[in-house]
């Protein structure tokens, strides 16, 4: 039962969890599918057709854009972010506490580590899906270009086990589902706002755009929208770096605060 | 013939609570074996730990010569669980709660799918087949826990109050599958606080209260010896464990 032994825990049967959640997800599949693949065509009328009528070309690392072919990158990470984050934070919350699927499945061979790695593998299974949607409605609109948008396929996985590590941290951490409030309210927004989804940071003082460069959302902006731009270059291992290393850290925070809370 | 279950001075604290204070017993295969108390006595507790979903805080169980502190998901292997608290996922029907929680036993979909419905049919289920769970009576739904603990072939069954809440016709329907299920050589873990479910069902028992044994032996030789062989088992369950109320 010792934190140390978190990794040597995690078996195959983490699929066997993955597999029931996405088997609840084939179950309504009509409402989850609709979301993503419906979110960005409302975007690309708000924003494109009604805020983009006023907002002239934005200039963005040297070259001009149209303003939905720079929103577009947004939409898709934000779209990763939070598909990914919103299943394990109260998916995972809902099944601790008020469905008890969790207390169910610990005494079968499943450890709680296969338990909540097959939550955070669901929640990246939504976040990619939701990525790979909003990838397809954009190139329709012919807003990516190919094949360089093919790399957010893989990224989108990436990113979606870190957003839904970040999430599964938060259910372990709240008390009640109320309190869940506070991470999107302090965490999830700022980051839809302010990661260059909506407008590039260039123009932003220089303390904002370091605080931007702390939250998780700009790294991936940062390569979706390269993607999308056909602009992808060394520099952005960095960023990817920085993906892989939060992603690690959070997967292991998370699944250690969420087994106290499941095993007393 | 070493016993099944072995149970080694387990204890469990919570802060300052000795939930369970140091208990010992083992079950011999093939047995039914009960375990009494009153609320709050360190049933639960006690199930949960030997379920290897609590940490012991001292102690040790084996079940088939492997130890709670080593070896849990081979314990969970051969455990069939059958919780106090209904846990059935809400988010299936009746066949696909069974079909999934096989899953968990890497049991393949074919085998699964078969093993569910014979269950479905032998504790007659199949008008609720494709109901949700929330569908269910509280009868149903223990009559599906408990076939859902048989779905993985258990070799010990572990019952936690396994017919509180049935009326007396679920409650003799579960008796009679307990029964059938000892009669096939299926060793049993019981707790209850039913004293005629423990006198029928149970060959051996013991008596908890605040976490500590207070007594043990086969029903006959409780009254026996507590009673001179008069009354019967609930006048030595209330004798040994005082008619006060317990737990909150
Ligand atoms: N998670 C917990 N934290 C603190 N105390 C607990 C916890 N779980 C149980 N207890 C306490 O431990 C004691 C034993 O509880 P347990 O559930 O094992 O009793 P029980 O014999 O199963 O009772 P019942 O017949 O009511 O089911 C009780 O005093 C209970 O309040
Ligand atoms: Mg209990």
């Amino acid at each position: 039962m010792n934190n140390a032994f978190i990794l040597k825990n995690i078996s195959y049967r983490a699929w066997h969890m993955w597999r029931r959640n996405v088997d609840v997800s084939l179950v309504t599949w009509k409402t989850n599918i609709i979301p993503p693949l419906l979110e960005p065509v409302l975007y690309i009328l708000a924003f494109g057709i009604g805020l983009g009528a006023y907002v002239q070309k934005i200039n963005f690392d040297g070259r001009a854009y149209d303003y939905l072919t720079f929103l577009a990158p947004g939409m898709i990470a934000v779209g990763i972010m939070f598909h990914s984050t919103f299943d394990t934070m109260y998916g995972a919350f809902v099944r601790l506490r008020y469905q008890k699927t969790f207390d169910a499945v610990i005494t079968t061979p499943l450890s709680a580590e296969d338990i909540l790695a097959g939550e955070i593998l669901s929640g990246a299974t939504k976040g990619a899906f939701a990525g790979a949607a909003i990838l397809l409605i954009v190139t329709l609109f012919g807003l990516a270009s190919y094949p360089s948008s093919l790399v957010i396929l893989p990224l989108a996985a990436l990113a979606g086990l870190m957003f839904a590590s970040f999430g599964l941290l938060f259910a372990a951490l709240a008390p009640y589902i109320d309190n869940l409030n506070l991470p999107i309210f302090l965490f999830i927004n700022p980051m839809f706002l302010f990661s260059g989804t909506f407008f590039p940071l260039d123009g932003m003082p220089a303390w904002v755009r370091l605080a931007a460069n702390l939250l998780p959302l700009t790294h991936l902006v940062n390569i979706t929208r390269a993607a999308t731009f056909n602009r992808l270059s060394p520099a952005l291992l960095w960023d990817l770096l920085y993906i892989l290393v939060l992603t690690a850290a959070v997967a292991y925070l998370s699944i250690r605060k969420m087994k106290a809370r499941l095993i007393k | 013939m070493p016993p099944v279950i072995k149970v080694t001075d387990l204890r469990k604290n919570y802060g300052e609570l000795r939930a369970v204070d140091g208990i010992d017993f083992e079950i011999s295969r093939g047995e039914c074996f009960g375990l009494l108390g009153p609320n709050g006595a360190g049933k639960t507790t006690t199930v949960k730990m030997l379920t290897c979903a609590l940490p012991l805080s001292g102690g040790d169980i084996t079940v088939d010569g492997l130890s709670v502190n080593n070896d849990p998901r081979g314990i969970k292997y051969i455990l069939g669980v059958c919780p106090q608290e209904i846990n059935l996922d809400p988010d299936f029907s009746v066949l696909k709660n069974l079909v999934v929680y096989s899953r968990y036993f890497d049991i393949p979909y074919a085998e699964a799918k078969k093993r569910a419905e014979e269950l479905i049919s032998r504790f007659h289920l199949h008008d609720k087949l494709d109901r949700p769970i929330e569908d269910l009576s509280g009868g149903l739904k223990k009559r599906l826990l408990l076939a859902r603990a048989l779905i993985n072939k258990p070799k010990v069954l572990i019952l936690d109050e396994p017919t509180t809440g049935l009326d007396p016709q679920s409650r003799r329907q579960i008796w009679e599958e307990v029964r059938g299920m000892k009669s096939n050589g299926l060793t049993t873990l019981l707790t209850t606080h039913y004293i005629e479910e423990a006198e029928l069902l149970c060959d051996r028992l013991v008596i908890i209260d605040a976490g500590k044994i207070v007594e043990q032996g086969t029903p006959k030789q409780l009254i026996q010896k507590h009673l001179d062989g008069k009354g019967n088992l609930e006048d030595v369950f209330l004798k040994l464990t005082g008619k006060h109320l317990r737990d909150e």
